[in-house]
């Protein structure tokens, strides 16, 4: 079968739907939010009364607006919005309040790191629109009856939709990951898949390599993760690679992903092509946008995840991998940095903050209410560079500023590990090791310089820790070349 | 352009009408004669036409993300045909895609 | 306070009333310190006007019993100015129709002649201020479902300015066209109402953000400086030569008062019922989806959600709303968008430049015969396009969202005749004042 499929080319368009990070809804002034009793967030608009009346939420275009730009959007001055007509309980007007003909913004792009074989993919994005979300419909929990709650009906969404440019269910991946981290760092969007802050419908085709036009696309619906949707288009792209190896033709219909038997299979709607109707949306004037006002908004976008990795790369001289990990998110790059500008150097800082910082987050801190600042963790490295404490010192001390919040040098004079670099002292446990081991100490003046770190040992035995191990090796070595 | 049953059947399926087979023909007839009316309009030179949404000009007003949300005076309970457990419920479809439109709701 | 005729006096034009309550109203108005524009001034309202104590049922059985629990801002900002509401009057079922036969609660009788309609489809309204019920009803136009019956019923009807009143809680027939209007025994009550009633409502993103003149100041009966256009579109050769006297008569009266008349064309006004057949249905189509049965109103309990559907509105919708919801969906539908509902729209634009040109001419006011006829017998006309004929004169206002008055200027055979002036947008004082000054020269109802 994978011979069958080599003919062919897998051509993915992904459609992502993303709510928007506002107190209230839309169209309406019902809070947005998630968990409420059901209906309890409901009032005439999003209940469809008779006589109510749609009013646009004015941070929900400014998100918008954002995460347009932030995808390489060019903004429409003027926008219309549309009615999308079709009956669903769930959708109390009988239509979507969406964009038809003239969206939000159009014309981006988005930059995939295809790392396995290095080249950069370019996935075009085609339009961002904004658009309403329905209510939820409840199948299975009541026999014989679908419960309906609109607290989730009116909340605003944007739409993105991406050109066919995608070439495997990797990539398609790739893309969607990427998609969320831009979203993210917006601050747009949770932009949670599992949360149902982020819904993914695919797009897929499948044509002969070296062929151009298009093949019949079907719509795979319900993945609830990324890996769903890449293992849905895998598939899908197997079924379409069967029929039209078989001679047959692909038929454009909507598939349905199921999860837990891995299968898809067809969606039993009987009109399966709809008619939705389109028209612009009388009860709302254009949107008009003032240049000026997109440029600002321009202006005011955070570093983007990719500038961002270009930075690090250049000014850090990070590993990839690192600079992975630490730009995976805003906040956590954000912190890192923070802890540099203090006064670490970017290797430590990138370390401390990969290991053991996100080792707090994960035992399940928030990294916006951590005991361990920025400047604190880079006092720490500092003291572990000029050799104030050792290596595992500090991270005892780490420990113990993260449940605290005090400061290192406290905790450090506190807990008694500052590293001792006295000449005396240390000269003293040096000169008393050497009186309670003459045997080693006699072979080492001799030349066993692999006796170094038994003696050394000592040294830090006998300090109870505290002897600076760099130093003590020092000494001692300097004593066995004056031949003491 | 003239209608006929079958169009007419198709429509009003796509409004949710299910109008009873005896109408059909008395509804084609009304709904051409409407229609051939409207053939009038194809003779209107509109090529430098843009339509303007709406009849004002103004853009749109936006309003601020905050509440409160307009007030119910009556509760859901007072004109919900069917509410239970704060659902509002509806017969359960044969299977949850079988509805002939079903979208953002999957 | 006037008495409330709790039964409809044979005419069938209020609905729903609560004479309790109304008095309990009309009470705890009387013991407020500061009287209100309309302090203890009865009203009635369309029943396509959310109220929360009274039905809200737009003349159809799918909204039987629905008591909506939110108000419309125009109820609100009468109740704020005193006024008291007793009662909700019939309509054609969700406004569609000229003549309040199409309401599933019966037709209404015109006061005047009870063989008669009263025109539609703000019928009960109208007959309720022309049965002396009431000085002041809302009703609410879309092709000219208030000038129409105002001028069958021989009373003062105004469509204001489209964005010039919110439509927050008047249910929605199109969306694009709707505005409430109102009724006045005299020009000054439907001038006093308008003032109350409109202004710029955050409710409503198509309410205009434009003041809102003292209308009643209008009342100069002074038109020197004032130039009327006489557009002969609506002077057909085919007009009854009844109502053509009377226009002229009407016209002359003008000239008394200083006015000049000037003859101009609105070269596409005989596009406006087809454009308005072709728009209306569509927005109807889509704004009355919502009646499914779901969440209020009328619900025919079925198996499947489908049938519930399809059950629901067919039962709860009569023929003519049937009827606009297909051409609506069908002139939507793929294949048919452009050839249909987006020439519409291009053609409505030219039927507003129309007015947008004339105005420009330096002409102030426009005045035309409100209807081709005077009120006709119940059944006279079955076919659906010869009833929509009826709106020929005051459908281009909608179409162009120009203010418009309907103000009697006579009777043929006994039966009220309306004068219709309309005027640029947001000049509703230019409107007022000319129809203050045709008022003016005849004996004003008693």
């Amino acid at each position: 079968m994978s011979t069958v499929m080599n003919r062919y080319e897998m051509v993915v368009g992904l459609e992502v739907h993303v709510q928007l990070l506002t107190r209230t809804k839309a169209f309406c002034s019902c809070d947005a939010s998630y968990g409420a009793a059901p209906n309890a967030n409901t009032c005439p608009v999003c209940l469809a009364l008779p006589g109510a009346l749609p009013v646009l939420n004015e941070e929900a275009v400014r998100l918008a607006v954002r995460a347009a730009l932030a995808l390489g959007c060019t903004i429409n001055e003027t926008s219309i919005f549309a009615r999308k007509n079709y009956f669903y309980p769930d959708l109390p007007k009988g239509y979507q309040i969406s964009q038809f003909d003239r969206p939000l913004a159009e014309h981006g792009r988005l930059d995939i790191e295809m790392t396995s074989n290095g080249t950069p993919v370019t996935v075009r994005i085609t339009r961002v629109h904004m658009e309403e979300d329905a209510g939820k419909s409840i199948h299975d929990r009541y026999p014989g009856a679908t419960a309906i709650d609109l607290n989730r009906s009116g909340v605003p969404l944007i739409e993105i939709v991406s050109e066919p440019d995608m070439r495997s269910a990797r990539e398609a991946g790739a893309y969607l990951r990427a998609l969320k981290q831009v979203i993210e760092y917006t601050g747009v969007s949770n932009a949670n898949m599992e949360e149902g802050s982020l819904r993914v419908d695919a797009n897929v085709s499948a044509r002969l390599r070296g062929q151009t036009a298009l093949g019949t696309k079907t719509e795979v619906k319900n993945m609830n993760s990324f890996s769903g949707v890449e293992r849905a288009l895998e598939v899908e792209f197997a079924r379409q690679c069967e029929v039209l190896a078989a001679g047959g033709t692909v038929h454009q219909q909507t598939m349905l992903w199921d999860a837990n038997r891995g299968e898809v299979r067809p969606a039993r709607s009987k009109e399966q092509s709809h008619d939705y109707r389109y028209f612009p949306e009388p009860d709302l004037p254009p949107l008009v946008f003032a240049r000026a006002w997109i440029d600002r908004m321009r202006t005011e976008l955070p570093e983007l995840p990719v500038a961002k990795q270009r930075r690090f790369a250049a000014d850090y001289k990070l590993t990839p991998a690192e600079i992975e990990v630490l730009t995976a998110d805003s906040p956590l790059a954000v912190y890192f940095e923070e802890v540099m500008r203090s006064g670490a150097d970017a290797k430590a800082a990138a370390n401390w903050v990969i290991r053991d910082v996100r080792q707090l987050l994960n035992d399940g801190a928030l990294l916006a209410t951590l005991r361990v600042r920025p400047p604190a963790l880079a006092q720490l490295l500092a003291m572990v560079r000029d050799g104030t404490v050792s290596h595992a010192a500090a991270t005892r001390i780490f420990a113990i500023v993260a449940e605290s919040g005090d400061a290192p040098v406290e905790v450090a004079r506190r807990e008694g590990l500052l590293q001792e670099r006295d000449l005396d002292a240390l000269t003293g446990w040096v000169d008393q090791v050497l009186a309670e081991n003459p045997d080693e100490a006699a072979r080492f003046r001799a030349g066993e310089k692999k006796l170094l770190g038994v003696l050394v040992g000592q040294v830090m035995k006998l300090s109870k820790g505290r002897a600076d191990p760099k130093a003590v090796n020092q000494l001692l070595s300097a004593r066995a070349a004056a031949g003491e | 352009m003239a209608i006929g049953p079958d169009d007419v059947r198709h429509i009003a399926a796509l409004a949710r009408l299910a109008v009873p087979e005896s109408r059909i023909p008395e509804l084609v007839s009304q709904l051409n004669d409407i229609l051939s009316h409207m053939d009038a309009l194809g003779r209107v030179d509109t090529s430098n036409v843009t339509a303007v949404a709406g009849a004002g000009d103004a853009a749109m007003p936006l309003r601020a993300d905050l509440g409160p949300p307009i007030a119910l005076e009556h509760p859901l309970a007072s004109f919900a045909p069917q509410l239970r457990d704060g659902f509002f419920f509806v017969p359960r479809l044969a299977t949850h895609e079988d509805s002939g439109d079903d979208e953002l709701s999957e | 306070m006037a008495d409330v005729d709790a039964g409809p006096n044979g005419l069938n034009c209020i609905l729903w009333t609560d004479e309790a309550r109304a008095l309990a109203d009309a009470a705890a108005v009387d013991a407020l310190p500061q009287a209100g524009a309309l302090a203890g001034i009865p009203f009635v309202a369309k029943d396509n006007i959310a109220t929360t104590h009274l039905q809200t049922t737009c003349g159809s059985r799918i909204l039987q019993g629905y008591v909506s629990p939110y108000e419309a801002t125009v109820i609100t900002r009468l109740r704020d100015a005193g006024a008291v509401l007793v009662g909700k009057t019939n309509c054609d079922e969700f406004a569609m129709g000229s003549s309040n036969e199409n309401s599933a609660y019966g037709p209404v009788l015109n006061p005047i002649d009870r063989t008669r309609v009263p025109g539609g489809s703000s019928g009960g309204s109208a007959a309720s201020v022309a049965a002396g019920i009431v000085r002041i009803a809302l009703g609410s136009e879309t092709g000219g479902s208030v000038r129409q019956p105002a001028s069958y019923c021989g009373i003062v009807g105004v469509k204001p300015t489209y964005g010039r009143v919110s439509r927050f809680g008047l249910v929605a027939f199109a969306s694009s066209l709707d505005q409430i209007g109102v009724f006045g025994t005299t020009v000054d009550d439907a001038a006093l109402a308008l003032e109350v009633i409109a202004g710029r409502d955050s409710r409503d993103a198509t309410s205009a953000d434009c003041p809102v003149d003292a209308y009643r100041n209008s009342r100069t009966n002074d038109l020197a400086g004032v130039v009327i256009g006489r557009p002969r579109e609506y002077f057909p050769s085919s007009l009854d030569p009844r109502i053509l006297r009377l226009c002229d008569e009407a016209l002359d009266r003008l000239r008394a008062r200083g006015a000049t008349v000037r003859d101009v064309s609105l070269p596409h006004t005989d596009l406006a019922i087809p454009v308005y057949y072709i728009i209306a249905p569509a927005e109807a189509s889509s704004n009355l989806a919502r009646f499914d049965g779901v969440r209020y109103g009328l619900r025919i309990e079925a198996k499947g959600l489908r049938e519930m559907y399809d059950s629901t509105r067919t039962l709860g919708f009569g023929p003519e709303v049937t009827r606009r919801i297909l051409l609506g969906t069908y002139v939507l539908s793929a294949g048919y968008y452009d050839a249909y509902y987006r020439k519409a729209q291009q053609v409505r634009t030219l039927i507003a430049k129309d007015f947008r040109d004339v105005f420009d001419s330096g002409v102030h006011l426009l005045f035309t015969p409100t209807t081709p006829s005077t009120a006709f017998e119940f059944g006279a006309k079955s076919d659906p396009y010869e009833m929509y004929l009826n709106d020929i004169f005051t459908a281009t206002a909608n179409l162009a969202g120009v203010p418009a008055i309907s103000v009697p200027i006579g009777d043929v055979d006994g039966l009220p005749a309306g004068g219709q002036l309309i005027a640029r947008h947001f000049d509703e004082q230019m409107m007022f004042r000319g129809a203050y000054a045709l008022e003016a020269e005849r004996k004003a109802p008693a």
